[in-house]
């Protein structure tokens, strides 16, 4: 055997070798349910979950925790999945500023005891993206 | 001007896109005709159409620079992109900022490019330029914006759109058919920074640069010049390498200062874009340089050099196209390009594809003598294919969203994401690529000579291999007594940037007498280690040292496999935080013509909120700037927060991390960053109180008391010095008859006296008497005047509390963060005269008419 054909062994190899290694660490977008059902298999893989933010009437967010002058590293707040399902998630740190304007967030982690753990919040303001508006004055 | 402006640019948008394709067309015909006199007309011929285009082009640039740096808000993208109130260096980053600009930075620099490919080549010079002027067509078409009438398509997004036509029927021009805004919408305030002048045009000259090797390689197969277009496109491989190394580079150094993730390359897949066509170029240019010195790799040159500029069309693509979504922090918005793209990179890449197909048995090497492992060309070609690895491993991970797209439109529902910590997942991979070419960078320059045996081998090796092994062992050594972790992984990584260190600045010092000109490769081979271990100490040494210790333990969720990686800091008060001891001081502001930050306790903030009253008269340096009651030019889009840090042996430094509120995208934050000569300290703030909110005020209590007297407020002693009477208050004009008075307070902290200067005041005219209460916003405490009894000669006063300001801070300590930033200047130096070499290798061959 020549050796570039075991060069070109040795690269096929590590290809597949990358490509199983990245399944492996891909995440997916799930809903609580499956996020918990995850959980309760006792697979604690880091998934995504898209979901809106729990707020009152007045936009105002509600059911949350955030005491910064006791804990700025823990901040609980209600997020509503696509399917409505309701679930604390926990976030062990500040608590992001402009929270209550995210319409949309995907926060990754995994559900560990009943609570979604949250290591990462993304968040989408809705302004970011959509046009500006136009004011007359 | 002003109102037929747009029209002007977008008329030069137009001629530049019908001059580009009668460019493309007349280069071909140039190089396709036999008869020499027919060829040479067709010639200049074309060059009076590339000239005609890049005039052109020129003007649409010109258009466009005058509508923003002039407020034409008539204008979209003045409107969107630009204000008032933003400084004139900025208008640069207005120009760029939306997607019609940017592409026309890269249409920019490549009729800049292309003058220079006239100027500089003979026989290449049509072939190369109908290749280069093709793209240049796909380019211009992106900012056409014209409609084909019947089909209702629209080509490209013409950055002349004005206003009114973008906003459509809106009630504003209804009303007033003429209405031009007062005021843009501002360029956003991250990119308000010098770095983002300069980062993007550099990474637009890259992403042109990276075109002239794709149209050499190209037109050397369509003419049959199958080797010799390596020669004239190696030089500008070497060029393209620098910029766009430079320009990824300088956005990194960007992140590290303005964005709050705490470093300077974040895996996002906008990084990601750019950084695997660096790869694939980096590879090439190794390629060809084996070529150059065996005649092999020709097939590996010219696939790499394709598939360089394919994967620069095909960042793009993501970035544009809005594919990327929420897994990316800086894409674009969709403006329906995306189509238009996919077809743009499509097409060059089914042409290119077809043509390597066509051409390919032309390619192979002559003679199949199998390549021996001494040899310099076989340990270069192993560095290619881990470059490639490398490069494979990051565009698979990184095309997901696009796995996700695709299998939609087959109708297969897929929901992948990206790995959930995107850091580690590539920092597995890539730190093995990033030793391996470290290794073989050290090796293979040993091969210099071709003949090159085991012995010989370990002769030239020996010495680095020795100083290496002793150097990297002590160290290593050194850091497992103070007891800090090390891997294997990082074991390796040090030790083969180490050895690429020693043995590349061996084999410099040696040619370097010889001649500087070859050291090219020697230089940018030391850079690169440099980089490779900057990037080790930064980031895998990189320590979050605002470790929170009081916070409570929440058990239940928490465990102990976390850091609790930010601190509260309230105002004026020290906090212990590893080895330093921090205080918050207060917010401050950045005002025009001052030197540096002004207390925003000392401003009066006015309706306008770029202009504010100075409360008291503020000097820098002992030097007197404003006086009270001036009107001050400030900044108000950045709040810095003073944080003042002591170390252990009793130094202290300042820092200013800043936090931009921002109507459109919430509140920003980006650090503060001390340099050391062995580290960098960098911190920003998390959290801080919502500036909306108001503030919660204790209950009143009142105090009736006489000048001199003592109260107690917050268990502060506060003393009442005086009331005097006064004639001016900033802010607030007084007629002769009305009365004013100001009691002055001090009250004694810790460290020093606090002064509160409560109002009391007297309209005649109105008969009115109003208070204007001072607040301390250092100890949250709320003076009001409420009343004179002149004849007993006291004074009331209403006191309220609130809670302290507060900041949350996270801090980090990067370690010989430095060494990355110089490995980085060592590696482009070492470009550029690897470039300066090759182009005067062209240029001699190309005076002898031998190009």
């Amino acid at each position: 055997m020549k050796k570039t054909h075991i060069i070109g062994l040795i690269v096929i190899a590590i290809c597949i070798g990358v490509i199983v290694s990245t399944s492996g660490d891909t995440s997916a977008y799930v809903t609580f349910k499956e996020a918990d059902e995850m959980a309760a298999k006792g697979n604690k893989s880091k998934v995504h979950v898209v979901g809106k933010v729990k707020k009152d009437a007045n936009g105002q967010l509600t059911e949350f925790y955030y005491k910064p002058e006791i804990d700025p590293n823990y901040f609980v707040f209600k997020l509503i999945d696509q399917n409505n399902q309701e679930e604390e998630v926990v976030y062990l740190n500040p608590k992001p500023q402009d929270f209550e304007r995210a319409e949309q967030i995907v926060v990754i982690g995994s559900t560990q005891d009943q609570i979604f753990k949250a290591d990462k919040i993304l968040m989408k303001c809705p302004s970011k993206y959509e046009e500006k508006e136009l004011k007359a004055n | 001007m002003r109102g037929y402006l747009g029209d002007l640019g977008h008329l030069c948008v137009i001629i530049s896109f019908i001059f580009s394709i009668l460019a493309t067309f007349s280069f071909g015909k140039a190089t396709v005709s036999v008869d020499i006199i027919q060829q040479n007309s067709w010639l200049r011929f074309a060059r009076i159409i590339f000239f005609t285009h890049a005039l052109a082009v020129f003007g649409v640039v010109a258009a466009l620079f005058t509508i923003i740096s002039q407020h034409y808000y008539e204008y979209h993208y003045a409107w969107s992109h630009s204000s008032n109130n933003l400084p004139a260096e900025y208008m640069i980053s207005c120009f760029w900022e939306g997607q019609e600009g940017s592409f026309l930075v890269w249409i920019f620099w490549n009729v800049l490019l292309g003058l220079v490919l006239i100027k500089v080549n003979k026989t290449w010079e049509a072939p190369v330029m109908t290749i280069f002027c093709l793209v240049q067509l796909f380019l211009c078409s992106m900012i056409l914006g014209v409609v084909i009438p019947g089909l209702d398509f629209k080509i490209g997004s013409s950055p002349f759109i004005l206003l009114k036509d973008y906003m459509g029927d809106i009630p504003v021009y209804q009303a007033n058919p003429d209405f031009i805004p007062e005021d843009g919408t501002g360029l956003n305030p991250l990119l308000q920074n010098y770095w983002m002048v300069i980062h993007p045009p550099t990474l637009f000259l890259g992403f042109s640069a990276t075109l002239v090797p794709f149209a050499y390689c190209m037109a050397g197969l369509w003419q049959g010049r199958f080797k010799e277009w390596i020669r004239p496109a190696f030089p500008w491989a070497l060029f393209a390498a620098s910029t766009l190394g430079t320009g990824i580079l300088m956005g990194g150094y960007w992140a590290y200062e303005t964005l709050n993730f705490g470093g300077y390359w974040n895996w996002d897949p906008v990084e990601n874009a750019v950084y695997v066509p660096w790869l694939i170029l980096v590879a090439a240019i190794h390629t060809m340089l084996i070529f150059k010195n065996s005649n092999k790799s020709l097939q590996a040159s010219v696939i790499l050099i394709t598939a360089q500029f394919i994967l620069i069309l095909y960042s793009t693509f993501l970035t544009r196209s809005g594919i990327l979504g929420e897994s990316s922090v800086h894409s674009f918005t969709d403006l329906g390009l995306s189509g238009q793209l996919l077809v743009f990179l499509l097409a060059l890449l089914a042409m290119s594809i077809a043509l390597i197909i066509v051409r390919w048995k032309n390619l192979q090497g002559e003679g199949n003598e199998e390549v021996s492992v001494y040899s310099r060309e076989f340990w270069i070609f192993i560095g290619v294919v881990v470059f490639c690895l490398a490069a494979f491993q990051v565009l698979y991970t990184t095309s997901i969203p696009v796995y996700n797209k695709l299998l939609g439109a087959l109708g297969i529902e897929s929901n992948i994401a990206p790995p959930a910590d995107q850091i580690e997942h590539y920092t597995k991979f890539q730190i093995w690529a990033g030793i391996l070419i470290a290794l073989i960078s050290a090796i293979g320059q040993f091969f210099w000579w071709k003949k090159m045996d085991s012995k010989k081998l370990w002769e030239e090796l020996s010495i680095p291999v020795i100083l290496t092994l002793l150097i990297s062992s002590a160290v290593i050594c050194l850091t497992m007594m103070n007891k800090i972790e090390i891997t294997p992984a990082y074991i390796l990584l040090f030790t083969t940037a180490l050895f690429s260190v020693i043995s590349n600045a061996t084999i410099f010092l040696r040619i370097v007498k010889n001649n500087y000109k070859i050291a090219g490769g020697a230089i940018a081979h030391i850079g690169v280690a440099l980089m490779l271990l900057g990037i080790l100490f930064s980031s895998g040494y990189s320590k979050i040292i605002s470790l929170n210790t009081t916070g409570l333990i929440y058990s239940k969720e928490a465990g102990n496999d976390f850091n609790r990686d930010n601190i509260l800091l309230w105002r004026n008060e020290w906090k212990q935080m590893n080895d330093y001891r921090l205080k918050y001081i207060g917010p401050r502001l950045e005002a025009k013509d001052f030197p540096g930050y002004i207390k925003k306790d000392h401003l009066l903030p006015l309706e306008d909120p770029y202009k504010a009253l100075a409360k008291r008269t503020i000097e820098y340096d002992g030097k007197r700037y404003f006086d009270k009651g001036d009107t001050i030019e400030v900044y108000p889009e950045n709040t810095y927060y003073e944080v003042l840090i002591a170390k252990e042996n009793g130094d202290t430094f300042t820092l200013y991390p800043r936090a931009q509120v921002n109507p459109s995208m919430g509140l920003l934050a980006s650090p503060g960053i001390e340099h050391f000569y062995n580290k960098d300290l960098y911190a920003h703030v998390s959290s801080i109180p919502s500036p909306d909110e108001e503030k919660e005020w204790s209950p009143t209590e009142e105090y009736t008391i006489k000048p001199g007297d003592t109260v107690f407020i917050n268990d502060y002693v506060t003393i009442l010095n005086e009331v005097e009477r006064i004639h001016h208050i900033p802010g607030m004009p007084l007629d002769k008859e009305d009365a004013a008075v100001m009691a002055h307070f001090h009250v004694l902290d810790v460290e020093k006296t606090h002064s509160i200067h409560p109002v009391y005041l007297i309209k005649m005219k109105e008969g009115l008497a109003g208070q204007i209460p001072d607040i301390n916003e250092d100890l949250g405490i709320k003076i009001s005047f409420l009343n004179i009894d002149p004849v007993k000669e006291e004074f009331t006063f209403a006191v309220n509390t609130t809670q302290k300001d507060y900041i949350i801070l996270k801090a980090i300590e990067k370690p010989f963060i430095n060494i990355l930033w110089i490995g980085t200047l060592v590696l482009v130096t070492g470009l550029l005269l690897a470039m300066i070499r090759r182009y005067q290798e062209f240029a001699k061959m190309r005076d002898k008419n031998t190009e």
